[in-house]
């Protein structure tokens, strides 16, 4: 092997390794193992039970619907943040990482005496007929929560970089406003917008902290597919809980690889390497 | 420090970054190493400092083995292209640092230190300045720090990567002449990394011209810019025009131009002349009789003390340029579109297709006097004075 | 006024509207989404009162809960520093076969379900698991202890600290420990000097989002607790424990408390990013 210029390869790469090795690869190959030990077959006839299906529909379908809403709301934010100037804007930009910062169960429980029917934003709700807490619409209330910032923080830095010398290059050639944010600005960003709703969505699915109180867990209505997981474990039907493991992981891989893509699509603007 | 290198090859993915290279390098020379980017001259100085390792040949400094010396103990001070300085640390503890991190048998005592680094600030220009951040200095102080903090480990050899590359055009003339004083001064073996032809003309003792991996010239700035030693080097150094010549019934030519006999046998039937714009002569005398081409003044572009000339020759179907002092443009009565004659005072001929053994000439010729063919690369002696 | 001056260009009437409408869209979403939930924490805290509220958190429950999760961060932060400045480095400074997956498997754990990360170490340990009947054997139990607390945050933090500090050594080169090297600096002594004074702040900025992840973890933590109050319970486990018992104002007063931890991270974070821009990573996407 050629020499190294720079020492502590081996020691690092080795550390590494090591940690990944006993952290992260051993235990996943121990959910394979546990999943594949029920065969192709076992595995599609526990995921077809109606109530592993109606759990997997509403974590798919719900983050999907949550990261649809972050996406719309998130570049929002994104393009206030750094297009406008107003009073509290950096207490704002702060602010929306929350989410990161207070714990998934914090998030749960305040969410639910929130949305509750006799909470702030629960009563008034429910007085027009809208149930939002111990319902799907809580878990998605949840879903928007936790993947709020993904969005925001993807498009934000990348909208800021962009040149504003590009809007008034697409105006000067006789480009209207709303022409230019659509023709000009939307597909510049739109790497970047969907990789944090790629972010968002990988986010949602797997939540349970914050889902788990507002959901009100009524298998067939309410129930995710973490909270399924749980419920397996606890009954100690290992294979069940692997089996719909295995779905969530397959799905986690899927999101990176498709991160990976998007993150090649984005730089085939880039300049060529000299 | 007396450095030899010997058919030095690097390769980098399939291409090579160096191939063959040899060079010996005299104790306390100052030597560049110029080239175009991707010429590898960067690579042999990162070898040299113990940054990348060859894949062939070896390099002795003082007749001893110095690739299986590590970085750390090779006593050699590299500035880097961008300086890498800490910017974290003052100037002061940059320049101490090779003196701090010293094992610590050898390592001097805090006061010794600082003195020193006291005595190479001011050696530097840089007095009072020691309890600056890197980020607080101008770019021409920046790279006199990293020079200083090179120094300061007593290097045999001193290493500069494109010394002057990051800095504004004033600051880099000032900067060279100093740099050459100091080394005039310390008479330390230094060998500096440039693509700017101009600062390797001025400022080294010797110039080695480098291309695709390979050492094309290796020679004093004089001989690099009046004898060429390769087409390369001819097109790399100064301007240069190029003009096809072929065999005719009376030897080579190019047009109304025949230099005379060739050195070369009959293999080679077309040639390559170079012609400096200094080097052609310009008659606009009407009268007849002329010698050279028909060519047509398009342009001047006055650039300072010199006029460059843009001349349209028919009969070779191409510009040349031609170079005249400022003011001898009313002497001569140069304007644009008027006709004259060029004829090339001094140039240097190549065979056009180099392959053949006993080609590996050039020509020098030097007007109708006499002309001189010297080997090329200095690798085969032809005989004979034409 | 000089006929000739030009006015300086105010935006149109209908243009500053329209601001001021997507202004007030983004705070008002921002405002019921997230700022609501969080007053709400600390309003329930306190709904019967400040002695009430020091009651619940002067619990023993809620004590040892918090001795527990300062135990699982002091054990997990600087393993993962380490991992951080280990994984960063091989990452940065070598090139070597499967470095893509290697860089792939590190940022993993980003996009698994904690009750995932939960679950895996349980088909390991548990009874049924792997290692279980070997363990149980020896007389040793991971399960429902802390050390499988500590395991599971390991998990769901590992990429922190790496994630922060990649982008960032990145783009600062090798350019100083290759000079510090040439200058004759041993290995560590290149380290300590030169290497770890320039990603100071980004391994701090990482070590504040790692430490507020592994003190607020509940997914996984909770799978592989089993709940035994004062011996494997951290304070979210807690939250939740409080919760379904019907004590509410004890389940909010924890959960203020992690509250207050997330608002502390989140100033830091901000004061860091405005303090030391320059010495962090440039935000690339997916670096959450």
């Amino acid at each position: 092997m050629r020499k190294r210029i720079l020492p502590g390869f081996g020691l690092s790469l080795g550390y590494t390794m090591i940690c990944l090795g006993f952290i992260v690869l051993l235990p996943l190959a121990a959910l394979a193992w546990k999943a594949s030990g029920v065969g192709i077959m076992g595995l599609l006839q526990l995921l077809d039970a109606p109530r592993a299906r109606a759990a997997l529909m509403l974590s798919f379908g719900g983050a999907f619907a949550a990261a649809l809403i972050n996406t719309v709301a998130g570049f929002l934010v994104a393009w206030v943040l750094v297009r406008y100037r107003f009073p509290g804007r950096r207490v704002l930009d702060a602010l929306v990482d929350l989410p990161f910062a207070l714990p998934t169960a914090v998030a749960g429980i305040a969410l639910t005496a929130l949305y509750a029917p006799n909470g702030w934003l629960g009563q008034p709700l429910f007085d027009h007929g809208i149930r939002v807490a111990y319902t799907r619409l809580g878990v998605g209330v949840a879903m928007v929560f936790v993947g709020f910032p993904f969005v925001v923080r993807t498009v934000q830095p990348v909208l800021a970089a962009l040149d504003r010398e590009i809007e008034e290059a697409a105006e000067s050639l006789g480009a209207r406003r709303w022409q230019s944010f659509l023709r000009v600005i939307l597909p510049l960003m739109l790497p970047a917008i969907l990789t944090g709703f790629a972010l968002a969505l990988a986010r949602a699915v797997g939540e349970y902290g914050s889902v788990i109180f507002i959901a009100g867990n009524l298998p067939m209505q309410s129930e995710i597919a973490p909270l399924l997981i749980v419920q397996k474990l606890e009954e100690f039907d290992y294979a069940g809980a692997s089996a719909l493991g295995a779905v969530m992981l397959v799905f986690a891989f899927a999101i990176l690889l498709v991160l990976a893509l998007l993150q090649r699509w984005s730089r085939r603007w880039a300049e060529l390497p000299a | 420090m007396t450095l030899e290198i010997r058919g030095l090859t690097r390769k980098f993915a399939g291409c090579n970054a160096l191939e063959e290279v040899d060079l010996s390098i005299a104790p306390g020379e100052f030597l560049a190493l110029l080239g175009p980017s991707g010429s590898g001259k960067t690579t042999l100085l990162r070898i040299l400092a113990g940054l990348d390792f060859p894949d062939g040949g070896e390099i002795k400094a003082n007749g001893r083995d110095l690739l299986s010396v590590s970085a750390r103990d090779r006593k050699v001070g590299l500035v880097f292209q961008h300086y890498a300085l800490f910017r974290h640390l003052t100037v002061a503890e940059n320049v101490a640092f090779g003196l701090r991190v010293r094992r610590w048998r050898t390592r001097p005592g805090r006061a010794e230190i600082s003195a020193r680094v006291e005595t190479l600030l001011e050696r530097v220009q840089l007095a009072g300045l020691g309890s600056r951040y890197p980020a607080q200095l101008s770019g021409g102080q920046r790279q006199r720090v990293a020079l200083a903090r090179a120094l300061a480990v007593e290097p045999d050899i001193l290493l500069l990567d494109e010394p002057f590359g990051a800095l504004d055009a004033k600051v880099r003339v000032s900067l060279r002449r100093w740099l050459r004083g100091l080394h005039e001064e310390l008479g330390l073996t230094t060998i500096f990394v440039t693509h700017d032809q101009e600062e390797a003309l001025e400022l080294s003792d010797r110039i080695a011209v480098m291309n695709r991996g390979r050492m094309e010239q290796v020679d004093t700035p004089e001989r690099v810019y009046h004898d060429a030693a390769s087409p390369f080097v001819c097109e790399f150094i100064g301007s240069a025009n190029r003009v096809n010549l072929s065999r005719g019934a009376r030897g080579f030519a190019a047009a109304e131009w025949m230099p005379g006999p060739a050195p070369w046998g009959d293999e080679v039937d077309r040639a390559i002349a170079y012609v400096r714009p200094q080097h052609l002569a310009l008659d606009v005398s009407s009268a007849a009789g002329q010698r050279g081409w028909l060519a047509q003044l398009r342009h001047i572009y006055l650039a300072g003390s010199v006029a460059h000339l843009e001349l349209d020759v028919p009969a070779l179907k191409q510009q040349l340029e031609a170079d005249v002092a400022s003011e001898d443009l009313p002497r001569l009565g140069l304007r644009a579109g008027m006709t004259l004659h060029v004829s090339p005072k001094r140039a240097i001929i190549f065979p056009a297709s180099g392959s053949e053994p006993g080609a590996e000439t050039r020509w020098v010729w030097n007007g109708e006097r006499a002309a001189a063919v010297v080997p090329a690369r200095g690798e085969r002696v032809v005989n004979g004075i034409f | 006024m000089n006929a000739t001056t030009i006015p300086l260009r105010q935006p149109r009437r209908s243009r500053r509207v329209l601001h001021l409408a997507l202004i007030l869209c983004a705070v008002g979403f921002m405002g019921l989404f997230l700022i609501l939930p969080l007053a709400t924490v600390f309003v329930e805290a306190l709904r019967k009162g400040l002695p009430m509220y020091l009651d619940a958190i002067a619990q023993p429950g809620s004590l040892s809960a918090m001795r527990l999760t300062l135990w699982v961060a002091a054990v997990a932060v600087p393993l993962n520093i380490v991992f951080g400045i280990a994984a960063a480095w091989s990452m940065t400074h070598f090139r070597f076969p499967g470095k893509a997956l290697l860089g792939a498997l590190i940022d993993l754990p980003f996009s698994v379900s904690p009750v995932i990360a939960g679950l895996i170490y349980v088909l390991l340990f548990g009874a049924q698991g792997w290692f279980g009947p070997w363990l149980e054997a020896h007389g040793i139990r991971i399960i429902f202890t802390a050390t499988a607390l500590v395991l599971a945050t390991m998990f769901i933090t590992l990429p922190f600290i790496a994630r922060e500090l990649i982008p960032l050594m990145q783009a600062q080169g090798s350019d100083e420990e290759e000079a510090a090297r040439v200058l004759g600096a041993g290995g560590w002594q290149m380290f300590f000097r030169v290497t770890l004074p320039k990603i100071r702040w980004a391994l701090l900025y990482g070590v504040l989002l790692c430490n507020a992840r592994a003190m607020g973890e509940f997914g996984a933590v909770s799978v592989v607790s089993g709940m035994i109050r004062g011996l494997t319970t951290t304070m979210p486990l807690e939250v939740e424990m409080r919760y379904n018992e019907y004590d509410h104002v004890g389940a909010f007063a924890v959960a203020s408390l992690l509250a207050m931890l997330g608002l502390v991270t989140l100033g830091a974070k901000t004061f860091l990013e405005w303090r030391h821009r320059g010495e962090l990573a440039a935000h690339a996407p997916g670096s959450h």
